[in-house]
Order: structure tokens, then sequence, then C-alpha cells
């Protein structure tokens, strides 16, 4: 994280400097930080709304249920995770608020399932299996409806704005069997490493 | 099916959610009001921690898009689009993709308003948009929330998702469409 944050900022001015466009950075800076801010405060309403939502769900044990009913495949994704644990269920409710594409209501499940995982964490600076794991399927995003999307192309005029589906299903599925072939991979090379 | 029928079925969605969960939690006898307090408050807390790692973020996103320094590793990936037959508008949107989600949905309106989101490379970015996620957005957030700072092999793994949906966009669009 810290060599890419440097790489990306001295690269940055670097090549602003060499273009002779240097006073490009002050402004992006200032206007990137202005943004970020902005980002954040539509973000506590959003976070505060949902985690509010998904503690009375957890608390009626509805998440639970939930929990229950995907066991199987996610004992298999995440092994490391003990049966029943509440970051089982935060993943879940993450994978599907993307999945129907609500990104804005993702976010807070997965920040809440980021701190489940590392209480798990043994070592509190490295990242655990299981959140590589977990966010490799939430990169790669298995989006059933891109509503987003195909509201962009209908406000640009496209005859047929949900054509795009079917291709749309077929590149995100393989992108997420790409992520957990991947996972898995890499997870037993690190393994052997050992 | 059409986007406005799809549309509705959203619009029923969140509110039925809504409508679950308390009616679910109402029944079960949980204290709906001070629970869901208690939750808004975890998530403040959460999204006010999160501010200054969100603006180091977009700095140096901004910094690296607005220097140019994004075109010249375009330009430097080029050859590769060559071999599978992609226009380079696209190669800009999956860097951008995996960079900035505005940025990405702004390139995108720009590749519909210049070759028409029925063209073939108006295809090719709808389904590239809606087949990748911000993937070091994402990761750079989610782990320094929690503090994590060896991110181990994360990286390359989400940029190996975001490169597999890339191909697999291409050679779906070209398949379907041409």
């Amino acid at each position: 994280m810290n060599f890419i944050f440097s790489l990306f900022i001295l690269t940055g001015i670097i090549v602003a400097a060499v273009n002779g466009k240097i006073d490009v950075i002050t402004t992006a800076a200032m206007t990137s930080a202005g943004n970020a801010v902005q980002r954040a405060i539509t973000l506590i309403s959003i976070v505060s709304l949902w985690l509010g939502i998904a503690r009375v769900a957890e608390e009626s044990g509805l998440i639970d249920i939930l929990s229950r009913l995907i066991a199987p495949l996610f004992r298999w994704l995440f092994p490391s995770i003990p049966k029943g644990h509440p970051a089982l269920g935060c993943i879940l409710m993450n994978l599907s608020a993307n999945m129907l594409g609500f990104g804005n209501a993702a976010t807070p499940f997965g920040l809440k399932a980021m701190q489940e995982l590392q209480r798990l964490n043994d070592k509190p600076d490295t990242a655990t299996e299981a959140m590589c794991t977990f966010l490799a399927i939430n990169t790669s995003s298995v989006t059933i409806v891109p509503a987003t999307l195909i509201a962009l192309r209908a406000s640009a005029g496209s005859k047929n704005p949900s054509e795009i589906m079917g291709a749309v299903l077929f590149a995100t599925t393989c992108s997420t069997i790409a992520a957990i072939l991947g996972d898995i991979v890499i997870r037993n090379i690190c393994r052997k490493g050992r | 099916m059409t986007a406005e029928m799809l549309g509705q079925g959203f619009s029923w969605f969140i509110p039925g959610l809504i409508f679950i969960v308390f009616l679910y939690g109402h029944l079960k006898g949980v204290r709906i009001f001070e629970v869901f307090v208690e939750g808004a408050q975890e998530g403040f807390m959460m999204a006010v921690k999160l501010i200054p790692y969100l603006i180091g973020i977009y700095v140096a996103i901004g910094i690296f898009r607005e220097s140019g320094a994004i075109d010249i590793l375009v330009t430097l990936l080029s050859p590769i689009l060559k071999v599978i037959k992609a226009p380079t508008d696209a190669l800009l949107l999956l860097i951008v993709r995996s960079l900035s989600g505005p940025a990405a949905l702004s390139l995108t309106m720009e590749i519909f308003d210049t070759h028409g989101p029925d063209s073939f490379i108006g295809r090719l970015a709808s389904t590239m948009l809606g087949s990748s996620d911000t993937t070091f957005y994402i990761i750079a957030v989610y782990f320094s929330s929690v503090g994590v700072r060896k991110t181990r092999y994360a990286i390359p793994l989400g940029l190996l998702a975001d490169f597999a949906s890339f191909a697999a966009s291409v050679y779906i669009v070209r398949k379907i469409f041409l």
C-alpha cells in the first residue's frame, strides 16, 4: 500500500513536470481532497443507515438464518472462518448487495465484514487469507442486474439499453471464476513457501 | 425485459428489504429503535474514521490521473491491445475502472457521446463497466479501515480478476454483436 501510494504521487508529479503542466498537480490534489470529503459525507449517511438496519436484522436473528443457508458454499470459500461467525453474515450481505447492483448498500456490509475478519486475525497489520478471498470476490463483482449501467445507456439514447446484460453476466462470471481459482492457486503457493 | 420494468423491480427491492427486517425484528421482540441507533452509531464512527484514508487515496489517484501519467501507461500497454484486437479507449477504461468509479463512469459517458451506446466500443465499454469494480479503491479503503498495512497478494489477485473480465468482455461482445 505504501509503495503504491508513493508510486502514484511521485510518478504523477514527475510526469506533470516533464509535460510542463506542473500547475495541474496543486489543483488536482486540492480538488481530490475535497471530493474525498464529499464522498465521505455521503458515506456517513449511507453507512449509518444501513448498519442501523443491519443491526436490527442481526439482533432479530435474520442474518443467522441467511448465513446458515449459504454456509456450505462459504465453508468451501473461507475455510478459516469458524461456523456461525458474524463475518459470514456480513460477507453475504455485501456480496448480495453487489450482485443486485447496489454499490452504496454494499460498502457498509463490506467494511463491517473486514472488521469481523480482523478479529480473527493473529497479525493485525497483515491481511489474512479470508480477507484476500473476500476482496477478490468483491472486486470481481458478480453483477446480475447492472442498474446504473442500463440507466446510463438509456440516457445516452441506446435503442436497447439492456441488451448488454447477457454479455455483462458472462464477463462478470468469468472474472469471479478467475478470482476464485487465482485465490486457490496463490493460497497454496503461499502455504508451500512457508 | 425493458429497463423500465427493471427499474420498477428495483424501486420495490429496498423498501421490501427494510419492511421485512423491521417486521421480523418487531415479531421477535427486538427494541428496534434503540438497536437501530446503536448500529447507526457504529456506522457513523466507521465512516468518520475513514475520511483521512479517503483523502489520501483520492489525492494519489487524482494526481496520477490529471498529470497524464495514466495516458503514458496506456501508450506503454497499447502493444497488448493489438494482440487482443481491442480499441485504445477500452484499455484506458480498463485502467481507469480499477482506480476510480466516477472517472470510469464519466469516461464511459464520453465514449457513448462520441461513438454512441450501440457501437462496438459503446457496448464493450458497457460490458466492462458492468462486469468489474474499482479494485484499487476498494482494496485500499477496506484494508485501511481495519489498519491492515501488508496486503499480501490481494492487489495482484484483484488485477487478475479485472483483466479476466476485460478479456471476457472483448471476447463476448465480439461474439454476440459483431
